[in-house]
């Protein structure tokens, strides 16, 4: 299962900086975003995988689940989710003030 | 007692919220933010008075004990550092009504300061590797607020890469959070530091070591990852400039001591050649930026560069005289450069553009400005007796006794460049013929916050034998890294 789900994050991380790596502004955006994704993906699988188990260590129960994956992966899902939202509303205004979505035209002159 | 620890988080941050209730009421907003920066700062300073009197503070939120809770370590390095960023915060603070338009203030400017400033401490104090990278979050956060303050087409450009640049290095923070749990178990730092000994791979260690400083060489803008940091650094308001210059980079070279003193440093043969390279082409590249441009707020913004070089030199170097020479630096850059930004700002402000070409004769009108620009480029540059010197004269002893002689001259060649790059404004802007189409500006608010960092700096500088010893405890106890984690695993 871990297999698996490590090689979901690999692919979910060579598609966002595929797409990061695009002149477009809003598939660099999207492209953020699959690798908040695959991040989040990767901290769960390192927490291992285990289906059926309670998160609390007991008296008697040998195989339980780790909970802190879980607490990170949540306050990452948020931060990630925040600033997402911050990236595309900046994107808007930037493509509407530079009247173009093309990162080449957006370099800045050279000689300010 | 412990409670102190988090008190230079939760100050600024009930202010920032407190000050968005009045964004209309512009004049309560001022008085509010300067009333609670000087509480912060009376509050830091108490904080640090017992640290270095009676040890580390160690705050366990909920009272979960070590390992298992949310920690906050307030130990010799985080506390100077905080109390630095409150004493050139006080500055910032305090000349903003001046340099920022009504308008903007009224867009909050106050709450994301303060915001920023809660960040900053945070990740200074936080004793754990996943809320060093929530804390990294909240600073950019408010600096994202920051940078697009105003929104004018080149400022909103310039952000976006600003933005786009720390969301990837973030997202990397939080993949090598993860390789390190997977690894060794836990995210509190003390518990990594004593784990990572244990482990049998000492591969993977190496990877999430260089994967990690990667990251927080991206945040302090270190060669070759700097190309982001010069021109978003000058498209904001000059004390957002102040703020980000002084504070941001320096999060992420603490980062880089913190982690290299206490969890990477049994293998120290290796990075410290990587440091030593990386280190010597910041210094290079930094200066060649600022000696290539005639923008005198870029000129400043290059030189943060060769600074975060000499701090990483110390670090190399990893002995007493080095490592105290890196905070000593680190102390004095912070104050410097917050001072340097604002006073360029002030010049921009007064000649009514940042070209050099453009200006001259600003010393009939405006001869304390002047001077105090002459005393920071010498602060600067560590002409004796002022700051930089000394942190200089550790940092190449230092080096000395690790016989890096190129890193010496590298680091002595690159000092004459910045005096140069930071004199070049002088004469250009204040020597010569007098300039009719500038009018008097009315300067005094402008240049007593800019003088209160100066005297600091200065005092840094001239008052050594008072302030060297605690510089010195705290490399002693970088050198340690038993006392660290013993103060908070408490064995």
């Amino acid at each position: 299962m871990e297999f698996i789900i490590s090689i979901l994050a690999g692919i979910l991380f060579a598609a966002g900086i595929y797409n990061i790596l695009q002149k477009q502004l809003l598939r660099i955006a999207i492209g953020t975003g699959l690798i908040s994704h695959a991040a989040h993906l990767f901290i769960l699988t390192m927490g291992k995988l285990k289906r059926g188990q309670p998160p609390i260590i007991q008296e008697g129960i040998t195989q339980y689940t780790d909970p802190l994956p879980h607490a990170l992966i949540l306050t990452s899902i948020v931060i990630s989710f925040g600033v997402t939202s911050v990236v595309l509303v900046l994107a808007y205004r930037t493509v509407n003030e530079n009247a173009t979505d093309n990162m080449e035209q957006l370099r800045g002159s050279e000689h300010e | 007692m412990s409670n102190f620890a988090v008190m230079p988080i939760i100050i600024p941050l009930l202010a920032g919220i407190l000050v968005a209730f009045f964004h209309k009421k512009l004049h309560i907003a001022r008085f509010l933010s300067k009333l609670f920066i000087i509480i912060s700062f009376a509050i830091t300073s108490y904080m640090t008075y017992i640290v270095f009197t009676t040890g580390n503070l160690v705050l366990e939120t909920g009272s979960w004990p070590a390992p298992y809770g949310i920690i906050f370590v307030a130990d010799p390095l985080s506390s100077v550092l905080v109390l630095t960023t409150n004493v050139l915060s006080v500055a910032c603070l305090f000349i903003a009504p001046k340099l920022v338009s009504d308008e903007k203030e009224s867009y909050f400017f106050y709450t994301f300061a303060f915001l920023l400033i809660s960040g900053v401490s945070g990740a200074f104090l936080t004793g754990d590797l996943f809320n060093l990278f929530v804390f990294f979050e909240v600073l950019l956060m408010a600096s994202y607020g920051l940078i697009v303050l105003g929104g004018n087409k080149i400022q909103l450009r310039e952000s976006l890469k600003y933005v786009l640049i720390n969301l990837f290095s973030s997202v990397v923070f939080v993949t090598t959070v993860a390789f390190i749990y997977a690894v060794v178990g836990t995210v509190n730092m003390a518990h990594i530091a004593e784990r990572v000994q244990e482990v049998e791979q000492q591969g993977i260690l190496t990877t999430i070591a260089i994967v990690l400083f990667f990251v927080f060489a991206t945040k302090a803008a270190l060669f070759p990852l700097y190309y982001w940091m010069p021109r978003s650094y000058i498209v904001p308001n000059p004390v957002v400039s102040a703020l980000f210059g002084a504070l941001l980079t320096k999060v992420g070279i603490y980062s880089i001591i913190r982690i290299y003193t206490l969890i990477f440093n049994v293998e120290v043969s290796y990075t410290k050649q990587l440091f030593l390279i990386i280190a010597a082409l910041s210094m290079i590249f930094g200066v060649i930026g600022a000696l290539s441009t005639s923008n005198i707020k870029l000129i400043i913004a290059y030189n943060v560069i060769p600074s975060i070089g000499l701090i990483l030199l110390g670090l190399a170097a990893f002995n007493t005289a080095g490592i105290s020479g890196s905070v000593y630096y680190l102390v004095h850059d912070m104050i410097i450069k917050a001072a340097l930004f604002l006073i360029v700002g002030v010049i921009a402000y007064i000649a009514g553009t940042a070209n050099l070409k453009e200006m001259g004769g600003l010393i009939h009108q405006y001869p304390a400005l002047g001077w105090i620009l002459f005393i920071s480029a010498f602060v600067l540059a560590g002409i004796p007796p002022f700051s930089g010197f000394i942190g200089k004269l550790l940092l190449l002893q230092g080096a000395f006794e690790g016989e890096h002689i190129l890193s010496i001259i590298i680091a002595l060649l690159s000092s004459l460049l910045i005096l140069y790059s930071v004199m070049k404004i002088f004469i250009q802007g204040f020597w010569g013929e007098k300039n009719e189409r500038i009018e008097r500006k009315p300067l005094a608010g402008h240049v007593v916050p800019i003088g209160f960092l100066i005297f600091f700096s200065i005092f840094l500088g001239v008052a050594a034998q008072f302030v060297y010893p605690y510089i010195d405890v705290t490399a002693t106890y970088l050198l340690d890294p038993e006392l660290y984690i013993n103060s908070v695993l408490k064995e």
